[in-house]
């Protein structure tokens, strides 16, 4: 027996809206299987999951922090996925963007400027694009692949960080825990409104969502980031360059992932300390797709994977399941909706039986 | 009773219907073929044919009817169903794996485990019996077209098939290898088996095949024996009205040099790509220059220096308009005044998924700046100006599309090509190159974009054509020369030029030269 995907001769358009809708569904139900052979109670379950942390302002807030970082980061990888650059390493991006930022708050404590946060951003999404830059390099002038190197280089991101605040940055009054000092006053960001903690980390994703909307609707360098993701062979006859687009992507989303970075460190964390995210590099890939690669659905799909995080924090106290939960609703749902992807571009196949044999046998 | 058997055609369609969405590609199709007949099925591009043909060989499944095998009906799932029925295929485009041998191939294509000695035994058995000489042990990146031809017919023999169905055999074939071709259908059918031969070369269909079926726009528009019929009765049922006749007069003398290739040489990018050598040509305004030759000789790697896809060393290679060229983008050679048609329609001339205006856009965002784009720096697309664009070069060219702005994909080959080469006519290049111009196209559609040529030629452009079909070549040239492994004879004027001349310079023998025969000979 064999199983065949066969490419549709039409597809729904129909269906190819509500892929993630039905993604959703599908993971929901999961979920619901889940719960049932832990034992729990399943509707209780699914709403302290997904309900209740949208119940309470402060828990808005919370939503609205976490999905800042997703949101940002996606949104540059869609820039990536689109144009066939696969870069995997947000997460290291991120990181580095998170250092290079903290350079000034952390080696130069105690100057005192209105330069300070305009300086700190700047200095994430250099960071950030410097960090995304050697895989382009390496892809633009060795072939290698980009899956590969970026993803490596999160390893290498992460321990360098390690070092960091444990080695050279680490808090001479901190009593030796392994933390950088707490950002002065000045290099905190500062909050959107003022009854609530959401910071402006999440007005950048905002912003940045609108612009790249804008550039991929209306802009010739959105279309030339179309067909040089869908042919590289007609993009090189429109006289765009695929290598170019390389480091335009790559350096557009590791800017971004590094504003990320240190938009998260200093406005909600306010100091570097090892472990900085809980992995929004990578549920970024997946919001990327649940938004379609479309930085408007992107938005949406921030919101709810940060959901997510917020859910699997609130299962963890009320119904008492470990936090892993939180992963696994994540990848259940970047499979549905990579599956319910696939089923709308092909139909499955099961031929049985063994092929007929040739004559000439 | 004797007369009753010969009459059970071998295969039968009643009604044969594939619908696509709201398309009916085959509607409603009855065919017969006879035993021991060669059975010609002819149509414009986008009339079904390649759809019925994908029916008969199980590759798509009917949306309704029935297919007939000796009169019984018969359900074909797969190409392997079809390939034990006794139904054996060649493909237009070859699916053929360069790196490996001949018998590696054709191994591949067979099931269960025949050892590979059998198979190139048998290959070459089969291969001398049917004048397809082939040599197993060969690697497919050495060997030309024709000879990859003979490997997939050879494939399709070691089946023992009753129907071989052939899709545009002779398209990338010379006369010569041609005629060896018809040769082993004449074989084949001697040995009372059938054959299916799709083209749309009437001169051909009326030479070899017994009897032909004709379709248009997914019907059977005739039945006949075309050897009663003329070529212009066939074209009528092809295209249901007179094709026009291509005028070439009032190509006046040439003027002003256009474009000058002075020793160019560019070494190959790929193990299996063309060096080109030493080339040398000179177009003038008001002149159609044909590059005929067999496909890959280095039409495609000419072409992509020509465009500015592919840059040379030496800038001075290359002059148009008397700038030195060689170092310059497509883009840049754009803005000069050239417009480009390259060979394959999908994912290079055209974004396949993208809609008609973006593809508009693709070729002309930087020539046509100021229409198309506002904004400045930001580079905003009109999208109204863009349509309106559109929309006129779908008239001119009499583009047939679903919907106003579908996806690039979704026409069929003639109307695409009529597209592609309509945006670059648009805006009334002063050079214009195109490889291939209508390869795979129908008649209708293939006797337009000559004209289409021949007009630009007329209004004062440098035209230069690659193209492997000599009709084409005979009908539109001014001059021609041939590509030969990287090299290019001299252009010699049309009206001098006979077929045979072209196909010995198409096998590189270039009179008066030496070194090409040298070479020929070094070779062997």
């Amino acid at each position: 027996m064999r199983i065949e995907l066969k490419k549709r001769e039409n597809m729904s358009s129909l269906f190819s809206i509500l892929s993630p809708f039905i993604a959703l569904g599908l993971t929901l139900i999961a979920g619901v299987i889940l719960f049932v052979s832990l034992g729990k109670d399943p509707v209780a379950a699914l709403y302290s999951f997904f309900i209740e942390p949208l119940t309470e302002v402060w828990s808005l807030h919370e939503l609205a922090i976490k999905a800042a970082p997703l949101i940002l980061i996606a949104v540059g990888l869609s820039v990536c996925y689109r144009s066939n650059n696969w870069n995997i390493g947000a997460e290291g991006q991120f990181i580095i963007g998170a250092m290079a930022g903290s350079i000034l708050p952390v080696v130069f404590h105690g100057w005192e400027s209105p330069l300070m946060l305009p300086l700190m951003m700047i200095f994430g999404m250099i960071g950030g694009a410097l960090y995304a830059a050697i895989p382009a390099f390496l892809k633009a002038r060795l072939n290698t692949n980009e899956i590969l190197t970026s993803l490596m280089l999160v390893y290498i991101a992460q321990l360098l960080l390690d070092w960091t605040v444990r080695g050279p940055w680490r808090n001479p009054e901190g009593f030796n825990f392994p933390e950088t000092r707490n950002f002065a006053d000045n290099a905190v960001l500062p909050r959107i409104i003022e009854t609530g903690k959401t910071h402006w980390g999440f007005g950048f994703a905002l912003i940045a969502a609108i612009v790249l909307w804008f550039v991929m609707r209306r802009m010739l360098k959105g279309f030339e980031i179309s067909v040089l993701g869908q042919s590289a062979r007609a993009g090189r006859f429109a006289g765009f360059s695929d290598k170019k687009m390389v480091y335009f992507a790559f350096l557009v989303s590791g800017a971004l992932a590094g504003l990320a970075g240190i938009s998260e460190v200093s406005g909600a964390i306010g100091q570097l300390r090892p472990v900085i995210s809980p992995g929004y590099g990578f549920t970024a890939i997946i919001v990327a797709f649940l938004g379609r690669l479309n930085p408007l659905g992107i938005v949406a799909a921030g919101l709810i994977l940060a959901l997510t995080y917020l859910g699997g924090e609130a299962a963890q106290i009320s119904i008492g399941i470990t936090d892993k939960v939180t992963r696994l609703f994540q990848g259940l749902l970047l499979f549905f909706v990579l599956g319910c992807d696939t089923l709308i571009h092909y139909r499955i196949r099961v031929i049985f039986g063994a092929a007929h044999k040739g004559s000439a046998a | 009773m004797q007369n009753q058997k010969t009459e059970t055609p071998l295969l039968e369609t009643r009604g044969l219907t594939k619908i696509f969405g709201s398309l009916r590609a085959c509607d409603d199709i009855d065919l017969a073929i006879a035993p021991g007949e060669i059975h010609a099925l002819l149509g414009e591009n986008g009339a079904g044919k390649s759809t019925l043909v994908k029916m008969l060989f199980g590759v798509l499944d009917p949306s309704g009817g029935e297919i007939l095998w000796k009169g019984k009906p018969v359900s074909i799932g797969s190409p392997g169903e079809a390939r034990a029925t006794g139904v054996g295929m060649v493909f237009q485009h070859f699916s053929l794996f360069e790196a490996l041998t001949v018998a590696e191939n054709i191994a591949l294509a067979l099931d269960g485990n025949v050892p590979i000695d059998r198979i190139s035994e048998e290959a070459r058995r089969l291969s001398l019996e049917y004048g397809l000489p082939l040599d197993p042990s060969a690697h497919v990146a050495d060997l030309s077209v024709g000879e990859r031809q003979r490997i997939e017919i050879v494939r399709a023999l070691l089946q023992n098939p009753e129907l071989i169905i052939l899709d545009e055999p002779t398209s990338v074939l010379t006369p010569q290898e041609a005629d060896k071709l018809f040769e082993t259908l004449a074989k084949l059918r001697a040995e009372g088996r059938s054959v299916l031969y799709i083209s749309h070369r009437l001169e051909e269909v009326q030479r070899i095949c017994d009897r032909a079926t004709v379709l248009r726009h997914g019907k059977v528009t005739g039945a006949c024996d075309p050897r009663q019929e003329t070529p212009s009765s066939l074209a009528r049922m092809m295209v249901g009205g007179e094709v026009a006749e291509i005028s070439g007069a009032g190509l006046g003398e040439p003027g002003e040099l256009l474009i000058e290739i002075n020793k160019l040489s560019a070494p190959s990018r790929s193990p299996f790509a063309v060096a080109l050598k030493d080339i040398e040509l000179s177009v003038r305004a008001g002149e159609v220059v044909a590059i005929a030759g067999v496909a890959g000789n280095g039409q495609s790697e000419l072409f992509d220096v020509l465009s500015g896809e592919d840059q040379v060393a030496d800038a001075e290679a290359i002059r148009i308009r008397g700038k030195a060229v060689g170092r310059m983008g497509i883009t840049d050679r754009r803005l000069l005044g050239c417009g480009f048609v390259p060979e394959e329609r999908h994912g290079h001339a055209a974004v396949t998924e993208m809609p008609l205006t973006a593809n508009l856009v693709l070729s002309r965002h930087s020539s046509d700046r100021s229409a198309f784009l506002s904004g400045g720096p930001l580079g905003l697309i009109n999208t109204d100006a863009v349509a309106k664009a559109s929309r006129r070069i779908c008239e001119v060219m009499d583009v047939r599309k679903s919907g106003d702005d579908p996806a690039a994909g979704s026409l069929s080959g003639g109307n695409l090509q009529k597209f592609i080469v309509g945006r670059e006519l648009d805006r009334q290049p002063v050079v214009m190159v195109v490889n291939q111009p209508t390869w795979g196209v129908d008649a209708g559609a293939a006797s337009r974009i000559r004209q289409a040529l021949i007009d630009l030629a007329k209004s004062g452009s440098a035209v230069v054509v690659i193209s492997q079909d000599l009709d084409e070549v005979f009908e539109i040239a001014s001059r021609i020369a041939v590509i030969n492994e990287g090299h290019l004879s001299a252009a010699e004027p049309a009206s001098t030029m006979t077929r045979e001349r072209i196909g010995l310079l198409m096998g590189g023998f270039h009179d008066g030269s030496g070194h090409a025969e040298a070479e020929a000979a070094h070779a062997h």
